[in-house]
């Protein structure tokens, strides 16, 4: 399969056009926060434009080969190479990357998190981009590890900085905790290099060498890569991080977070270690598939305990990924075909969860779910929101979250290559368990936030609110006195393609599925080949 | 498409374009949500457009099957003659083999999976049209019903725009060509009976209700996801091989079923993971509980949800794979079925709840579980045909039911539900009310010759017909119980001395403790329920709504009530022409429509005069053609006759022909049998009216029972009154366990264990710094030696100050951390 190298120059674009931005906002004094704000927005907006047309540009009856292909020298000494291309596995994740940067900005305009200063959080937001976007058109071990770990320090900043109360603690254990799994990432790159003689990190050249390598050593190999991508998942029992750096940071952080960053570690699974290591994943695939399923239901019972609405949200994180990886984790063209849906609906039903978290607790200021109550009279819309939202992770039909959930459960049921029908059975049966606990919690919440009276607490400020609720056609502007208001322009210019996205793809899978399934069906049917 | 010779099946654009009849509501949905407010009828009239142009588009669609079934049979077909739905042309003369009616499906890509593509469309086939049709119809009336029950309601464009949607997840379940699209309406309909249960959510125990109905219905859908998987897995490769269709396909899997070829491990595991899905849809006995409390939501809900919608797709899922249903559990065989156990434990458990109950539309509720057990039990015992009639006269006398409860509601008692403290007396009242009433529950109650008795009399006969002669005896159980908690709840509702509201009296809140749900939508009449601002919201509403009940006391409903339950009260009492068996020695089997039109024949089908159903490049028009293969009629030919023993479902196809549906019995109506269960029912009437004469009437002032009198009788109705303590059992054991104990371990474990770990390996590493650089860096010059401990050192560092994430440090620590693992992995390679 020969990659296509026609208009090469657009991911090279579309990932580095943010740093034109950081570059003028350098030169521009911090006080000017308003052009601060301006020039990241029109950057991301600017970005995604050139996502757009990658996307107009992308040939779909060739979305299983490489597109915009570019191979050139790097660093000659180390072998490797300046590689780029995007095929239909990783399209839809970096355009998903580059919108929800451009929307998380345009919410930034009047949300900014307390610690102020948007100068250093919208640069750091655009170098966050350009690690995301680099991750999923890198087409060489080394050039992806380097866009993997460029992600990890805005991040840290983002939660370190501008994050709750623990953000300390928070960043530094999801800075410490990322980093240790991807030192055995490294290594395993590493030792794959050396382990196939080969005379390139670029994946392709890997993939038709690394099937060479010897079992054992391909379950070690794998070892060291399941590690760094289960720990940025995050897998059970990894998870611990997720839970802290979700809650600690900024509602910006969170959702890019939710959004794009947990799915660097299932894309490299699909994309590096299976087809790479095909003996290493039959091998892992059974351990994957039981983690994964712990963590749909650790995840789940762990939601149930959480008072705090953002860290219930995140521990849903744990849950839904663990569908992804239980898609993986069969091998199979459903499951993988699966896993990439989900995750791109994860990234779009979570990041609107943790919007809506974010906008409570900038009305509420707080997040505990025992003080909140009758969210659908003091601000109707956005309890509307929620509930939408809500009903599109437990998993509801006709929406997105369905197609990453279904196909995956029903791939369990008949795994590749060998694995252990008894087991993954099991654990299909367990997975569908996990969609009933989703719909406890999630509803469970959304009863205890959204239904009922406001509570006493509140009731003061809701005056506006019933009026809103009331006058329903009148909405808007009157929430600048501070009290329980609705959900304001910005936050519907923000939300609007999150909820116009998981409504489309909800109804129309295909979409997607026609864009990853050359890829996957291609990937499998090597998996098969090399598997003998 | 339409038929040009006698050889082919007449299609219509009726029949290509039923996708339309879901498609209309849906977007209407979407059209009161964006629009609704600003409408002049507050979005109520997209509600009502949209139930009405899909009711037009399923009577054209039935009159267009029709003329698909008579096109079959030869060329004596008039294209064009309209036919008024249910009255039938003269043809197929006795003992000639019917041949199989294909389906109309029609499906775009909706999905893909490898070289696989799975669609959504439509499939209309006899039991589809006749439910697309039953579900518009009931909508159309309920929403002209809701049009004044629920004015002024504070979200009344939202019901409709809930109400609109719920009715178009059934239609879209209705006529699903596939599992995918199956569940896809299914859960819309869980989606809005939790909106529509919940409506008035500021109360907890509605929202409570809503929550409940959604969750039990959700643990049951776990079979409907799993069953859905083996299935696949189960039918794909034959589908694929033989059909050009695949796993997902009901056809494909009917057909399977049916093959001789499936493995009975598929269909049976297959089979009870579905049928699971359908006790928690379908209220069965153990889920049953979530039905009552669902009466939280407003009476059109309800009598929506109970008769047509909801409730029925369990049913209707169990008829539509009924070769799996019947493969797998033996039906064919006579053997006690999974199904049929559930269904008559259902029938009974739920008729004695429905004698505890004081809210009318509680006992209602009960009376459609019990119901719903007829339709289970006939179809678990092989009377497929009966079971879909009951769905069909059911739907309008339990709907009418609702609705007069719902008008006596609204004009009689004051927005009360409760039988015992607000009603009494009210047939003189409200005289168009009672006579629908009574109308009604004479045909729930199998009454000759109302619906109810065409459709359970069916049932029990056929029940017993099928060598199940003591669930048979157990229908006629059911039969009796029913007559008598009707008994008991019109007695209380329409006969004896008017009490409470009925008597006029509007003593504040007392008596709405329970159902202030309802009250919620006065506003005005509860202070405490809302903010001030709502309350005034609804007064201005209410105002004169609330007058006429202050000066008039109960009177009979306005016209938008009474009109539905006027249609359905006259369907309640004819519907059951449409499928007279008994009449058929007299009058010919002509007049049996359902039987003609509606149940799939099972005669085998050739292969390659099956149209692939998968979707394809584009619109798929489907150009069916009879099988006229005279191995496939001999082989059906024992339909009628020989009883259990040959044809599909008892034998496997002809190889290269495929069977759709099972070659079930019809029992052969007798008088002696009619007159027993008439007898039976009759007394049950005379019994219960005697009690309730006995009882209610001498001491009505305190409405004292049996219970209060005999212990054995009050520990029976504490059993009952608590149900059977299964709510018990749910929500205070499994769902508390699960909530609290395994939800905080599981937090405790995630908090102390794991988290707890990862901290102590990083104060470990900070410590292992600190001790490294005391003696090992201070006192050692070693370059190597000296890096490591300078890391580890960072790494402490780190841990108590959160500037350290400068690159070069953690540069340096990865850069370690690697060297640290690859001296690991030569040293792993080269063991």
């Amino acid at each position: 399969m020969e990659p296509l190298t026609d208009q090469n120059w657009l991911l090279s674009v579309g990932t580095f056009l943010p740093l034109v931005g950081v570059l003028v906002m350098m030169f521009i004094p911090r006080s000017e926060e308003a052009t601060h704000k301006l020039i990241g927005i029109v950057t991301a907006g600017a970005t995604l434009a050139v996502g757009i047309f990658t996307l107009f540009a992308f040939d779909y009856s060739k979305a299983g080969r490489l597109q915009f292909f570019v191979d050139a020298e790097w660093i000659p000494v180390i072998n490797a190479g300046y590689t780029v291309g995007m095929d239909g596995i990783s399209l839809p994740l970096y355009i998903l990357s580059m919108a929800v940067t451009f929307l998380v900005m345009i919410y930034s305009w009047d949300n900014m998190p307390d610690a102020g200063n948007p100068k250093a959080f919208f640069i750091l937001m655009l170098i966050l981009q350009v690690g995301m976007a680099g991750t999923f058109m890198a087409q060489d071990l080394i050039l992806f590890f380097v866009f993997f770990e460029l992600v990890l320090l805005p991040m840290f900043f983002m939660i370190g900085v501008w994050g709750g109360e623990q953000r300390k603690y928070a960043s530094l254990k999801f800075f410490l905790y990322t980093m240790f799994g991807s030192a055995f990432m490294l290594v395993a790159f590493i030792a794959l290099y050396f382990q196939t003689g080969a005379t390139s990190f670029g994946f392709q050249h890997l993939i038709e060498a690394g099937a060479g390598i010897d079992h054992n050593v391909q379950v070690w190999i794998f070892a060291g890569m399941f590690l760094g991508f289960a720990v940025k998942v995050p897998m059970f029992p990894f998870h611990t991080w997720l839970p802290d750096a979700h809650t600690q940071a900024p509602t910006q952080g969170s959702v890019i977070l939710a959004a794009i960053l947990l799915k660097l570690g299932t894309y490299g699974f699909v994309r590096i270690a299976i087809p790479m290591l095909p003996e290493g994943a039959v091998e892992w695939a059974p351990v994957i598939g039981i983690l994964a399923v712990i963590g749909i239901i650790y995840g789940a019972l762990g939601c149930l305990a959480q008072t705090d609405m953002k860290r219930l949200i995140a521990f849903s994180s744990v849950a839904h990924m663990g569908f992804v990886m239980l898609g993986i984790s069969t091998l199979t063209t459903f499951g993988i075909n699966a896993a990439l849906f989900g995750m791109v609906a994860h990234g779009l039903i979570t990041g609107m969860l943790f919007f809506v978290a974010g906008s409570v607790k900038h009305r509420y200021h707080t997040l505990e779910i025992k003080r909140l109550s009758g969210m659908l009279i003091q601000a109707p819309r956005l309890g509307w929101i929620l509930g939408f939202a809500a009903m599109a992770s437990l998993g509801l039909p006709g929406l997105a979250g369905f197609w990453g959930e279904f196909p995956a459960i029903l791939s369990a049921y008949s795994p590749n290559f060998g694995l252990s029908e008894p087991l993954f059975r099991t654990l299909m049966v367990i997975a569908a368990i996990g969609t009933v606990l989703a719909a406890g919690y999630l509803l469970w919440l959304y009863q205890r936030t959204a239904f009922g009276e406001p509570s006493e607490e509140f009731s003061d400020s809701h005056g506006a609110g019933v009026a809103h609720s009331l006058s329903s056609a009148a909405n808007d502007d009157d929430h600048a006195h501070g009290g329980i208001y609705d959900v304001t322009p910005i936050e519907w210019i923000a939300w609007t393609p999150f909820l116009v996205g998981i409504v489309v793809l909800g109804v129309y899978p295909q979409l997607l599925f026609k864009v990853f399934n050359p890829g996957v069906s291609e990937l499998v049917a090597r998996l098969g080949e090399t598997l003998g | 498409m339409l038929a040009a010779e006698a050889a082919q099946l007449s299609s219509g654009w009726f029949l290509e374009n039923v996708w339309l009849i879901a498609l209309i509501p849906i977007v209407s949905f979407a059209l009161i949500i964006a629009f609704g407010k600003h409408l002049p009828m507050k979005g109520s009239e997209i509600g009502l457009a949209s139930m009405f142009a899909s009711l037009v588009l399923a009577t054209g669609t039935a009159i267009q099957w029709i003329q698909r079934t008579n096109s079959a049979s030869g060329g004596e077909e008039s294209l064009g003659m309209l036919q008024a739905f249910g009255r039938s042309m003269p043809r197929a003369t006795e003992g000639e083999v019917q041949p199989f009616i294909e389906p109309v499906v029609h499906t775009w890509v909706w999905w893909s999976n490898g070289p696989l593509e799975f669609g959504i469309g439509s499939s209309a086939s006899g039991l589809s049209v006749l439910l697309l049709w039953l579900v518009a119809f009931i909508s159309l009336l309920v929403q002209v019903f809701s049009l004044d029950y629920v004015r002024g309601d504070r979200r009344y464009t939202h019901f409709f725009a809930a109400i609109t949607l719920f009715s178009g997840g059934m239609l879209v379940m209705l006529m699903a060509p596939n599992m995918v699209q199956l569940i896809l309406g299914w859960e819309i309909m869980g989606l809005c009976s939790f909106l529509l249960i919940g409506h008035w959510w500021e109360e907890e125990a509605n929202s409570r209700a809503a929550l409940k109905a959604f969750f039990t219905v959700r643990v049951g859908d776990v079979g409907l996801l799993v069953g859905t998987a083996i299935i696949f897995f189960g039918a794909n490769a034959w589908a694929v091989d033989n059909l050009d269709s695949n796993g997902f396909d009901i056809n494909a899997i009917q057909a399977w079923a049916l093959s001789g070829e499936a493995n009975s491990k598929f269909l049976l595991w297959g089979a009870i993971a579905l049928f699971i899905a359908c006790i928690g849809k379908s209220g069965q006995f153990p889920l049953h509980t979530w039905l009552p409390d669902a009466m939280a939501g407003p009476t059109p809900v309800s009598s929506l949800l109970h008769s047509s919608t909801m409730v029925v797709a369990g049913v209707f899922l169990v008829a539509q794979l009924y070769p799996v249903f019947w493969q797998a559990f033996d039906i064919g065989q006579g053997s006690l079925t999974f199904i049929a156990v559930i269904g008559a434990i259902t029938i009974i458990i739920a008729a004695l709840l429905a004698f505890v109950q004081d809210d009318i539309k509680k006992v209602l509720a009960y009376s459609t579980v019990s119901q719903l057990g007829y339709m289970m039990l006939g179809l678990g015992t092989g009377a497929w045909l009966p079971a879909v009639f009951h769905i069909f006269t059911h739907a309008f006398f339990k709907c009418c039911l609702f609705l007069c409860a719902g008008s006596v509601s609204h004009s009689g008692s004051h927005h009360s539900f409760d039988m015992k403290k607000d009603m009494g007396g009210l047939r003189k009242k409200m005289p168009i009310t009672f006579t629908a009433w009574i109308i009604s529950t004479l045909a729930l109650t199998g009454i000759f010759p109302f619906a109810g008795f065409w459709s359970k009399d069916e049932i029990i006969d056929n029940v017993g017909n099928n060598g199940y002669t003591f669930l048979m005896w157990v229908g006629l159980g059911g039969a009796v119980l029913t007559a008598a908690y009707m008994t008991r709840a019109t007695y209380l509702t329409f006969f004896g001395e008017p009490r409470g509201a009925a008597a006029g009296e509007h003593n504040g809140d007392e008596h709405s403790e329970e159902h202030e749900m309802e009250h919620i939508s006065v506003g005005a009449h509860e202070p405490r329920s809302l903010g001030a601002a709502a309350n005034a919201h609804g007064a201005d509403d209410h105002d004169a709504h609330d007058d006429h009940h202050a000066s008039d006391g109960p009177h009979e409903s306005g016209p938008l009530l009474l009109i539905p339950i006027v249609i359905l009260a006259f369907f309640a009492l004819f519907a059951g022409l449409a499928n007279p068996t008994p009449l058929a020695s007299r009058f010919g089997e002509g007049i049996e429509s359902m039987k003609k039109y509606v149940e799939p024949s099972s005669t085998p089908v050739a292969f390659e005069d099956v149209i692939a159903t998968g979707p394809g490049e584009s619109i798929m028009l489907v150009d069916g053609r009879v099988s006229a293969s005279p191995n496939a009629e001999g082989a059906a030919g024992g339909e009628e006759g020989a009883g259990h023993s040959s044809g599909c479902g008892f034998d496997a196809p002809e190889p290269g022909t495929a069977c759709f549906f099972p070659s079930v019995t019809h029992a052969e109506p007798s008088f002696n049998k009619i007159l027993l269960s008439l007898g039976v029912v009759a007394a049950g009437y005379a019994v219960a009216i005697a009690f309730n004469i006995a009882f209610y009437g001498r001491k009505n002032k305190h409405l004292v029972g049996l219970t209060e009198r005999s212990k054995v009788m009050r520990g029976g109705f504490l059993f009952l009154k608590n149900k059977y303590y299964l709510d018990a059992l749910y929500e205070n054991v499994i769902v508390r366990a699960v909530a609290h104990p395994i939800a905080k371990g599981t937090n405790w474990f995630n908090q102390n264990v794991l988290d707890a770990t990862v901290n102590a390996a990083g104060e470990g590493a900070r410590r292992t710094g600190v001790w490294v650089y005391d003696n090992i860096d201070q006192r050692i010059v070693d370059g190597a030696v000296d890096g490591s401990g300078w890391i580890a050192e960072e790494t402490g560092h780190g841990l108590q100050s959160t500037q350290s994430g400068k690159v070069s440090q953690y540069g340096a620590l990865l850069f370690g951390a690697a060297a640290v693992g690859a001296i690991v992995l030569v040293l792993v390679n080269v063991s």
